[in-house]
């Protein structure tokens, strides 16, 4: 069958609305434009190198760091319990975990606030209970604690698919060796279950490091990420080329982090294809 | 003692998942604008909801790119799947690369470069620009949902056709098109939920004057809380849900099919 020709419109398609625009990034983020014509200069990545833009990245990939943290901690247990012996059951507390997954992760974001704020129900139980109301929204930890709530089902779900997978009959080996409970989750079903924890990890970092509408809805305006950084160059400032460089940056450290995972990944799975 | 455990953590995990957007609903009937006070049940929302020119044309944006992108959507990845399908091992690769990049790559990025290519050919930023994107981030998961189906396809069938005397177009239409059905209808309810829920892809690619549901919230969230938002975003989880559940049910027949050794 000759029908290569068919998928022509869609790489067309692709070339012109995903390489172009990211070449047209690279070509901004490494040019400046003066009354000479452009110019090619790395003075907007030197400009990143100031103290100001490099605490703005060294808090986003803290408290991404955080947030996957937690979601390991949080997520882990919740993943091997998903992974429960009765199948009926397990197929609905799959589902109750996925639904919320549904909802448009804006609105998650916003239900947040309306617990969060000044007269918030948090607020209101606190003076119910005759505690001065608290400022729980504006800062890092609600920042954190939307992010946690956004991406903890990126954790759990890579985990509880890879232990879904893992043979039962080499937990009941290692148990009839004389293992007790704890030694067969650290010698047995942690090392099996790393590829998940290794996905997971990365399934959560990513989207944390890159968000600019948490932070921006939870943290307030003052509060800056680099996504938010990055949501200012193109449509407050207009300086697209400062805007591009941050850009190359976000996406290298993404790429970075993704080729460690994968890598790591690669040496636990016993080598990979080549 | 340890069951017991497990069930106390499990049911803090979903209380954490479930509290927010439970709290979210049930403070959009509430008839005082404040969370922490409860002053009867209400639909004044809802109908203030739908008078609300703003939140309307919004309405009508996202479901007009919505059906329009996964529509286009559709055409383009059906096909592009069937090229690939038949693509040459290392031609494939570079195909499906570039397939995986706008899923790989983060959102933010998306959005800006395509808003970049827009403003650079001066295309105007609007309704135009933004089904232009949303076309572009939804096609590579009609591919994925098709490229299966095709995979599991019998090449002898249209050969078969081709060799009983129907012509290219009409094989297609009778042997290829019915098998990998179930994968298009997947896709493209797959690409139509994909727009619906984008926030911040649209947010870049549109302009002045047209705005999709989740950038209305996002610019009403921005300045404070709006019991408006709470009708909107019960109303939106519910339409989300049904969506899905119906993805679902087709995604789990279609596994079962998959089994049935009646089929083979």
């Amino acid at each position: 069958m000759k029908k290569k020709w068919i998928s022509y419109p869609y790489i067309i398609w692709m070339i012109l609305f995903i390489i172009v625009p990211l070449i047209l990034v690279l070509f901004y983020s490494i040019t400046v434009r003066t009354e000479d014509g452009i110019i090619f200069t790395l003075k907007h990545y030197k400009r990143f190198m100031e103290p100001v833009y490099l605490s703005v990245l060294f808090r986003s990939i803290y408290l991404a760091l955080i947030c996957t943290a937690l979601c390991l901690v949080l997520g882990y247990p919740m993943a091997m319990i998903l992974n429960g012996r009765n199948i009926k059951r397990r197929n609905i507390l799959i589902l109750l975990f996925v639904i919320p997954m549904w909802m448009n992760f804006l609105l998650r974001t916003y239900a947040w606030m309306t617990l969060l704020e000044r007269r918030g129900l948090i607020n209101t139980f606190l003076n119910m209970l005759g505690f001065p109301s608290m400022n729980l929204l504006y800062n890092n930890g609600a920042v954190v604690l939307g992010m946690v709530y956004n991406f903890l089902p990126f954790m759990v779900l890579p985990i509880y698919s890879v232990l879904n997978k893992i043979d039962r009959s080499v937990i009941e080996a290692a148990e009839d060796l004389g293992a007790n409970a704890f030694t067969v989750f650290r010698k047995v079903i942690f090392p099996l279950s790393l590829p998940g924890v290794i996905s997971g990890i990365t399934m959560v970092f990513m989207p944390a490091v890159t968000t600019f509408v948490i932070s921006r809805l939870l943290g307030g305006g003052q509060f800056t990420l680099i996504g938010n950084l990055i949501e200012q160059q193109f449509l407050l400032v207009g300086d697209w080329n400062f805007g591009s460089a941050i850009s190359m940056i976000m996406m290298v450290i993404i790429l970075l982090s993704m080729g460690i995972m994968s890598k790591y990944d690669q040496e636990h799975e016993g080598g990979g294809l080549w | 003692m340890k069951k017991h455990l497990k069930w106390i953590y499990a049911s803090f995990i979903y209380l954490f998942l479930y509290a927010p957007i439970l709290i979210l609903i049930i403070y959009s009937f509430n008839d005082s604008r404040y969370r922490g006070t409860w002053n009867g049940f209400t639909l004044k929302w809802y109908v203030q909801l739908f008078q609300d020119r703003q939140i309307m044309n919004a309405l009508y944006y996202t479901m007009a790119v919505a059906v329009l992108s996964s529509l286009i959507a559709t055409v383009l990845g059906t096909a592009g799947a069937i090229g690939i399908h038949h693509m040459k091992k290392i031609k494939k690769t570079v195909v499906m690369n570039l397939t995986y990049l706008p899923v790989v790559s983060p959102d933010i990025v998306t959005g800006l470069s395509l808003m970049i290519l827009f403003i650079f050919s001066q295309v105007r930023l609007g309704f135009g620009s933004m089904l232009l994107a949303h076309i572009t981030f939804n096609t590579p998961y009609v591919i994925l949902s098709v490229l299966p189906k095709l995979k599991q396809l019998d090449k002898h069938l249209y050969e078969a056709a081709l060799d009983l005397g129907a012509t290219p177009a009409y094989a297609f239409q009778k042997v290829i098109l019915p098998e990998i059905m179930p994968g298009i209808i997947t896709g493209m309810l797959l690409a139509f939920t994909l727009s619906v829920d984008d926030f911040v892809i649209s947010f870049f690619t549109t302009g002045s004057g047209v705005s999709t549901l989740s950038i209305t919230v996002y610019s009403m969230a921005r300045r404070g809380i709006n019991p408006k938002i709470n009708a909107l975003s019960t109303l939106m989880f519910l339409t989300v849900l049904t969506l899905l559940i119906i993805v679902n049910k087709r995604m789990s027949k279609e596994t079962t099919n998959h089994h049935d050794p009646s089929r083979v």
